[in-house]
Parts: C-alpha cells; structure tokens; sequence
C-alpha cells in the first residue's frame, strides 16, 4: 500500500480523506500529523458554541473512533517542522520520521493578529479554534468589556456571541461600513441598526493603535488618541494562511500555497488544499469551496477522472439571531452592471441583484433572504433573466415556482454546500432506501446534516421524486393517536374557536376517540388550565395516576410520600415527625432522595391520607409534571467561598414558583459560587451566583439525554432572578408540548427565541404576570385533597 | 361444579365518580370498579396481568381503561387486553339497587 500523509487535521483536509475512502479505502495508509489536541471539529459552528446554541462535543464531526475505524494513524498536539522533499520525509517537533508517497497539506490558516504594541498581553485573542472559544468564555465569567477588532463576517458573530455570554461589546472596525465584503452601504447601515439594537457597540473609522495593558490588556488606544478600556481584546481582522512549512521546504508559496486545477503544488506528489491552498490567485475561508477541493483531490488521488477545480463562487449568511441577510457573487457596482433594487425601511427590508448582459452576477438581501437561494442558483447557472420581469426576481417564490425551479435543477448540482450531496445522490437515496421523511434523508445523505440551510429544499426533492406519495402530514407528529394536528394546532384551534373543554376540542377537532386517550386526555386537561387558569376547572380523572393520587405510583402499587423542603431545608420538629409516621405505617423504606429531600417509600393507598394529615406538610410534589426542587448550596451565610446568599434564593424560588403545572417535570438550582455544588448547570433552570450578581442558565437535564444549561444573562437582583424565573417558566407552559422537557424544547425553539423573549422587558413582564395569574388558582394539593370528602373516597378500598 | 353467584353489596351508589375507578375486596376477590361517561358501571378484576398494575388508578376513556404503570389497554366489557398486548382479566355483572352497587360474584 502506499502511504498517504496529511499535515493538519481540519475540515478541509478530513473531508478530502472520508471522500477519497467513500472512493477506495485500500489504496493508502493514511497518517495524519495535527498539532490542536482535538479530534476534526465544525470550526464554523465556533460562533454558536459562543452564542451558546450549541455545545463543543456537538460540533465534533469525525471522533476518535474514526480514525481507529478507518486505519488511520493520528498523531495530535505535534507539530510537522520539516518536508523533506527528496526523500519523502516528514519530520515532527518531538523527532518522529514519516515517509510519504503522496503529502497533502491542510495546515489551514491561523487567525491575523495585528503586530501592534501590546498584542502579545494576555486576554488578546483571535477566534479560529476550540481554544479561543474557550477563552473568551471563561473571560466573559469574571470580566465585563470586550473589545472586537474588526466587522467583518467573523467579528460580528463573535461580538454576538460574547454579548449572549453577558459582556459589554465594542465593535472596532476601520472603514465606515459593516462587512464590506459582502454588504454595500445600505445594507451594511441595516445591519449595524439590528445590532445596536441587540446592544452592540461601535466605533467605526477606528485605526487601533496599541493595546494598553502591563500584563493583561486594560484597553485599547486608537490612532486619534481615544481610548476605550476594556479587559479582552478578540482580533478578528482576518486570516493568514500557514505556509511556513511550504515555504521552508521549497515550495511555490505567493499569498498562500499555489496549487493548479487538481490541487497539485509546484511538486506533483505534494497536494494542499483548503484555507492554506491559493487556486487562480484565490484563497478561500468558507466551508464549500474547500469541501468542493477536497473533493477533487479526493478523485485525483483516487486515479477518477474530474474536470478539477474551477473556483467557487462564494454565498455567506450571518449567523446572528434577528439579522437575516444573505450574500452571494461579487456585490460591487462598475460600468458595467446594473442594479435591480427594492428598499424597504418600514419593513427593514433591502434587496438588490447587480445584472451584467442579462445574468445575475451579486445578490444583497437584507431583513428577508428567503429568496437568497433561489437567486444564487440562478446566478450560478447563469439563467438569462431577461424573461423575468423585474417584480417577478423580487417576488417571494410562490410553492409552484419553488417545485418548477427544483425540477429544473441538474442532478448534479449541490444542495448540500456543507456535506456536497447533490440533488441526483438525494433522489437516489429517496428511491432506493425507500425514505419518506426529511429526517431520513438527512441520516442517508447527510444532506442538512451540518447548517440545516437546504432542508426546504431537501423537503421540495422529497416531494417531488415521492410525487403523490409524499405525505405531508407525515413530516410533522400528531398530538396522539387520536388525531393528526399537532400540539401547536391543537392549542391554535382552541384559541381561535374559543374552545371550554376537553369534550368540545375532541368533537370540534374530531378526534378519532371522543373520550381521548390516555395521551391526549391528561395533555388536554393541561392545555386548558395553562390557557384559561381562571375559568377551566382541573379534571382529575384526566390526570395520570400519579397526579391523581397526588403520590408517586411505585411497581407494587403502593405509593411515594415526599414532603417539600424549601431548598432542601428541614427542622428537627419535622424530622422527628417523619420518623414516628414512617413508624406507625410501617413504611418499609425511608431515603434521601435525588432532589435531596426525604422520601417515605411503600406507603399502601388507603393510609395516603392519613399519612398526609399526620405529617401536616406540604406536598413536595415528587410526582408532577411542575416544579420538583430547588437544589440549593448553602451559599454565603455558611460556605467561605459563597459569593451571594444561594440557600435563601433557592428557597424563594422554590416558593414562587412550586405547585403550578408544567409541560413535564422541572428542576432548578442554585449554586453559591462557579464551584457550582448544586450542579445548577444541568438543570432546567440554573443561577450561579457571582460577585457581581446572578448568572441565569436555562434548559439543562441531568436526565435521559445530558444537555448543560444555555446562558442567558447576569442580573443584579433576587428579585429579578424571581421575574426571569416566573416569565421563563411560563413561556415554557404556553409553548412547551405536554410531556416535552425543557432541554429539547428549548432546542426546539431555539435558545435565542427564549433568550429575546427574556430580555424584552415588555414581554418578560407578560409573561411574569401571566404566571403569577395562573399560580393563584393553586393551593397546595394535599391540605385540598383531605377537605373533599368526595374525592377523598378514591383511596379508599371497600373490603366485604 | 357448583357455579352460584352471589350479589353482593359493595357501596353506595354516589360515591363512584365518573371516570375515576374504585378498588374493592369482595371475599379476597380484588375487583377495580368504574362509572362510564354514559352512566353504566363496569366491575373487572384489578390487576393488571402484564406486571399486576392496579387497573382502577388507570385513565378511563369510552369503555377502556389504560393500565397506570405500562399503559396496556384494556376493556371493562369484555375484559380482554387490546392489540398488540394480549391478555384478559375477570369480568362481573353489576347491577344497582336502591342507590347501591351490588356485584355478581
């Protein structure tokens, strides 16, 4: 076999690797040299790792396991020093020899820092790797001012993303107009409007000068004397691509690595490609056009015969919430093209398609890029526009348009930029595995696998190969097997028509089983009370058992008792007092349980009640779908560490908001201090206090599937902790599927939906008051249980 | 075999709600008692038979109840489980009497 070697370990050079194994994997014994200690990672998705959409072990594409599969040898964290080209060496930092037959270079390319004076303090930082990302999080847990340099593409996600981590952002950037690259002026005034409102900061026509600072940076002084203070500096000025080696080893380096058509260098059994490789005079540092090399290479190695590599024609979208804007060709006016332009300011609405002999040649779309795709494609091939009347490019495709355009499309044309599936490769999956669904096709292909940005348009080829098979209704999940509609159509339907009761929304909605089921009857009765608390008198007998008898129902039919503990609190009284009913019930087992509370286990049904009334407790409520604990460090007042009083915030919170009813079960907790005891950051809502406030996490689980908590912001208060508490759970309750946890709901929904809702004062105060409306109709359910003397009947067993 | 049935009395009529089923013990005999939504009363054994669920703290909708702990459906006229599960628990007659339920047994 011959030996195949890499140098780097990125996304361009792994991609050309599982695409020439998809061609032959008994051609090569591959090595590959990476000096970052990771395995490949989705470097694109750093800026929502900081955004906080996504964690680092979700942006892994291939894991070690991979490698291993593969038969790849990896060598990490050492670095490749020497090419020796004659006798086909490759010589590493720590002094390992590799003999290669054919060398690939991947060495991708390190983010520009400015030489300036004071570049070198600590908290100066570029944003290329996992290690930057991490550093810029942990700054944003103790410091307060960033500072981006540059606001270009790049900059502009990760001055987002350290504005979702809880700083105050500058943006510095040196011309007049945002992303210049790929913005003209108005579009680039929009875009700057949205962010200001979203609380970035800019300074623009600003030539840094220096970084202040003796050892880490204190701020920042620009070329006409201002200065700006500040504890972290983020260079995001561009890229240079790493050619040391190269060059050191003779190669024909210009601004990067010069490679021809099938990513030869000036040495034919050395290849380079991705961001370190110059094709045509080009670089390029977005993922197609390096996907797309190492797909030629990947034919090239593999002895396939490939046109080569042509050059790609770039398209870029901004990955920050509530910025919708798309790119594409080269958006710069001349003499020679013209310029079809639509403008919107009510609407914050921009558009504009530079024309050149009839064909789309740039496509600007600011505040609605819906139609970015469609127009990209009609730029790539070049589609004679003369057809078109002016409004019709403008028009958002209507659904027959779309199905045209995809019918239309060459079976060789990507529709997948990330993971280059073409349409012909997704219709031959849809017919040969048989796939119906855009899940399906996405496990098949990979196709959306990676962005998510062609998924309408995998849904379009799935209804088109599937034609009159391709069920609709099959792409989403009915409520249960009662109806199709979902939860959202459900609730819809019950607002618009004014529906009173489960009965009424089975009739009206005509569910198969008039009297439900037991999926639908205990959701139903919940919807009701979530969207009219005042009016709709809770069912019991749509309530799953568990709720029902008010106790946890354990295998043998006996059930749970779990007194609340506010924050996991007890008194001695208390204590004693379990143990003497425990005694006199003969409760077989008494434990802590996971929600540090004491549980009394196997008390038989008909001494529920009198268990209750002995106990004279509130009901801990370990068996609903609401509020479970508030798991509490003992913060300030004891623990030396202790930066804000946790215990007494845990136990408030536990009072606001206990008893009412949740789509499913929810935990909270507080730590004290970042040791975080109370392992706050898994739970579904999670405060870290810090010296200068409280940091509020959402959407963790320590459960079934381990998610850790998104960040959403510091607050100065208790009190508010308390409004974001009550306004967070009751966006929960109003869009949360019955039986949905908030981990995938708020995957669901996306972070940053919640994340906007929460911060907009008006609707935060919404949804507070909607919760506490809805927590006035509660009372704690067994002092309520042992006044009715009706229902209390249901724990008895008659004996004759 | 002697197959005499007895009725017998087991509580007032008033003080089974709809839906929400009752558990009695008739002479050792554990029966789970119900009140439909158009009135009738159903009495069927009270275990479950796939892992012995107590059936009167199930969900009951049109003439089924959905065992609380693995959800099996079962149906309170005939007694036998529903497709896919399969299985069957005792069925009994009850009749009313002067505002009582009485069991056929």
């Amino acid at each position: 076999m011959k030996k195949l070697v890499m140098i780097g370990n990125g996304m361009a050079g792994v991609k050309t690797l599982e695409e020439l194994l998809q061609r032959d994997n008994t051609r090569y014994e591959i090595t590959i040299i990476g000096d970052e200690p990771y395995p490949n990672y989705n470097r694109i998705m750093l800026s929502n790792v900081l955004q906080g959409k996504t964690s680092l072990d979700e942006i892994t594409i291939n894991d070690w396991n991979w490698y291993t599969e593969n038969n790849i040898t990896l060598i990490t964290g050492e670095k490749a020093i020497e090419i020796d080209r004659g006798e086909k060496i490759v010589e590493t930092e720590y002094g390992k020899e590799i003999h290669y037959d054919e060398l690939i270079i991947a060495t991708g390319s390190s983010s520009f820092i400015l030489p300036l004076p004071g570049s070198r303090l600590e908290g100066v930082v570029g944003f290329r790797t996992i290690e930057d990302t991490e550093k810029m999080m942990q700054a944003a847990q103790c410091k307060t001012k960033a500072v981006v340099i540059g606001g270009g593409l790049l900059g502009l996600e990760a001055a987002r993303g350290l504005i979702d981590q809880g700083m105050e952002v500058h943006v510095v950037h040196l011309l007049p107009t945002l992303m210049e690259q790929q913005l003209d002026a108005p579009a680039a005034r929009m875009l700057k409007k949205d962010l200001e409102k979203q609380g970035m900061k800019f300074k623009m026509e600003k030539q840094t000068e220096e970084i202040l600072g003796e050892t880490h940076v204190e701020g920042i002084r620009f070329k006409d004397g201002e200065e700006l203070a500040c504890d972290l500096v983020v260079m995001a000025v561009g890229i240079r691509p790493n050619t040391a080696l190269a060059e050191k080893s003779g190669l024909e380096v210009n601004r990067a690595i010069v490679v021809n058509d099938y990513m030869e260098t000036s040495d034919p059994s050395v290849y380079a490609v991705g961001e370190c490789a110059e094709h045509n005079g080009m670089t390029y540092g977005l993922v197609a056009p390096l996907f797309e090399q190492g797909r030629v290479l990947a034919a090239h190695l593999t002895e396939i015969k490939s046109p080569g590599y042509q050059g790609t024609v770039l398209s870029t979208q901004l990955k920050v919430a509530g910025c919708d804007l798309f790119s594409g060709g080269d958006i710069h006016e001349d003499d020679e093209t013209d310029a079809i332009v639509v403008q919107d300011a009510v609407a914050g609405v921009y558009k504009k398609i530079l024309v050149k002999e009839n064909k789309i040649t740039g496509i600007v779309l600011y505040g609605d890029a819906g139609d970015g795709n469609r127009l990209f494609s009609m730029l790539k091939n070049e589609t004679d526009i003369s057809d078109f009347t002016t409004a019709a490019v403008f028009q958002k495709a209507g659904e027959e348009d779309e199905a045209d355009l995809l019918a239309e499309m060459p079976a060789e044309e990507t529709v997948c930029g990330c993971n280059g599936v073409t349409k012909g490769k997704i219709v031959q999956s849809i017919l040969e595995d048989n796939l119906t669904t855009y899940e399906e096709v996405k496990t098949c292909t990979k196709a959306g696998a990676s962005c998510g940005k062609c998924q309408p348009m995998v849904e379009g080829i799935l209804a088109l190969t599937l034609g009159a098979g391709y069920d609709a209704a099959a792409q989403k999940n009915g409520m249960c097997e009662c109806t199709a509609l979902t939860r959202d159509e459900v609730v819809a339907e019950i607002k618009e028509k004014g529906l009173q009761t489960p009965q009424e929304i089975r009739y009206v909605l005509e569910f198969k089983n008039k009297e439900g089921c037991a999926k639908c009857r205990p959701a139903l009765n919940y919807y009701m009370r979530m969207l009219r608390p005042e009016t709709y008198a809770d069912d019991k007998a749509s309530r799953l058992v568990n709720e029902r008898m008010e106790g946890n129902i354990q295998k043998d039919g006996t059930f749970s008792v779990v007194p609340r503990m506010y924050g996991g609190t007890t008194t001695a009284e208390d204590l004693v007092k379990m143990g003497e009913v425990a005694k006199k019930y003969d409760v077989p087992l008494v434990k802590i349980t996971g929600a540090s509370r004491i549980g009394l286990y196997g008390v038989k049904k008909e001494d529920l009640p009198h268990v209750w009334e002995e106990l004279g407790m509130r009901s801990g409520y370990a068996y609903s779908k609401s509020l479970r604990n508030v798991k509490s460090c003992v913060g300030s007042q004891f623990c030396r560490f202790g930066t804000q009083d946790s215990l007494r915030l845990g136990i408030r919170l536990e009072q606001e908001l206990e008893m009412v009813d949740t789509p499913h079960k929810m935990k909270m907790g507080v730590a004290g201090c970042p040791r975080n005891c109370s392992e706050a950051l898994t739970k579904d809502f999670g405060v870290i206090c810090v010296d200068n406030g409280y940091q509020l996490y959402i959407g963790g689980n320590g459960g079934t599937e381990i998610r850790e908590c998104d960040f959403v912001k510091i607050v100065a208060t208790e009190d508010e902790v308390i409004a974001y508490a009550k306004a967070y759970v009751q966006y929960y309750r109003e869009t949360g599927i019955y039986g949905e946890r908030t981990a995938p709901w708020v995957d669901r929904l996306g972070v940053d939906t919640i994340k906007v809702m929460l911060q907009d004062e008006k609707q935060r105060t919404y949804y507070e008051n909607r919760f506490t409306e809805a927590k006035d109709t509660y009372q704690e359910a067994w002092s309520a249980m042992l006044a009715k003397t009706q229902e209390k009947k249901m724990y008895e067993i008659t004996r004759v | 075999m002697n197959m005499t049935k007895s009725l017998i009395r087991v509580m007032p009529e008033k003080e089974l709600i709809p839906f929400i089923g009752r558990e009695v013990n008739v002479y050792g005999t554990s029966i789970a008692l119900f009140r439909l939504s158009d009135g009738t009363i159903k009495a069927v054994g009270s275990r479950c038979p796939h892992t012995n669920g107590p059936l009167a703290e199930g969900i009951v909708s049109g003439e089924f109840v959905y065992c609380p702990l693995q959800n099996w459906k079962v149906s309170l006229t005939t007694g036998k489980v529903q497709a896919p599960d399969e299985g069957e628990v005792p069925t009994y007659e009850t009749v009313i009497e002067n505002g009582n339920i009485f069991v056929s047994i």
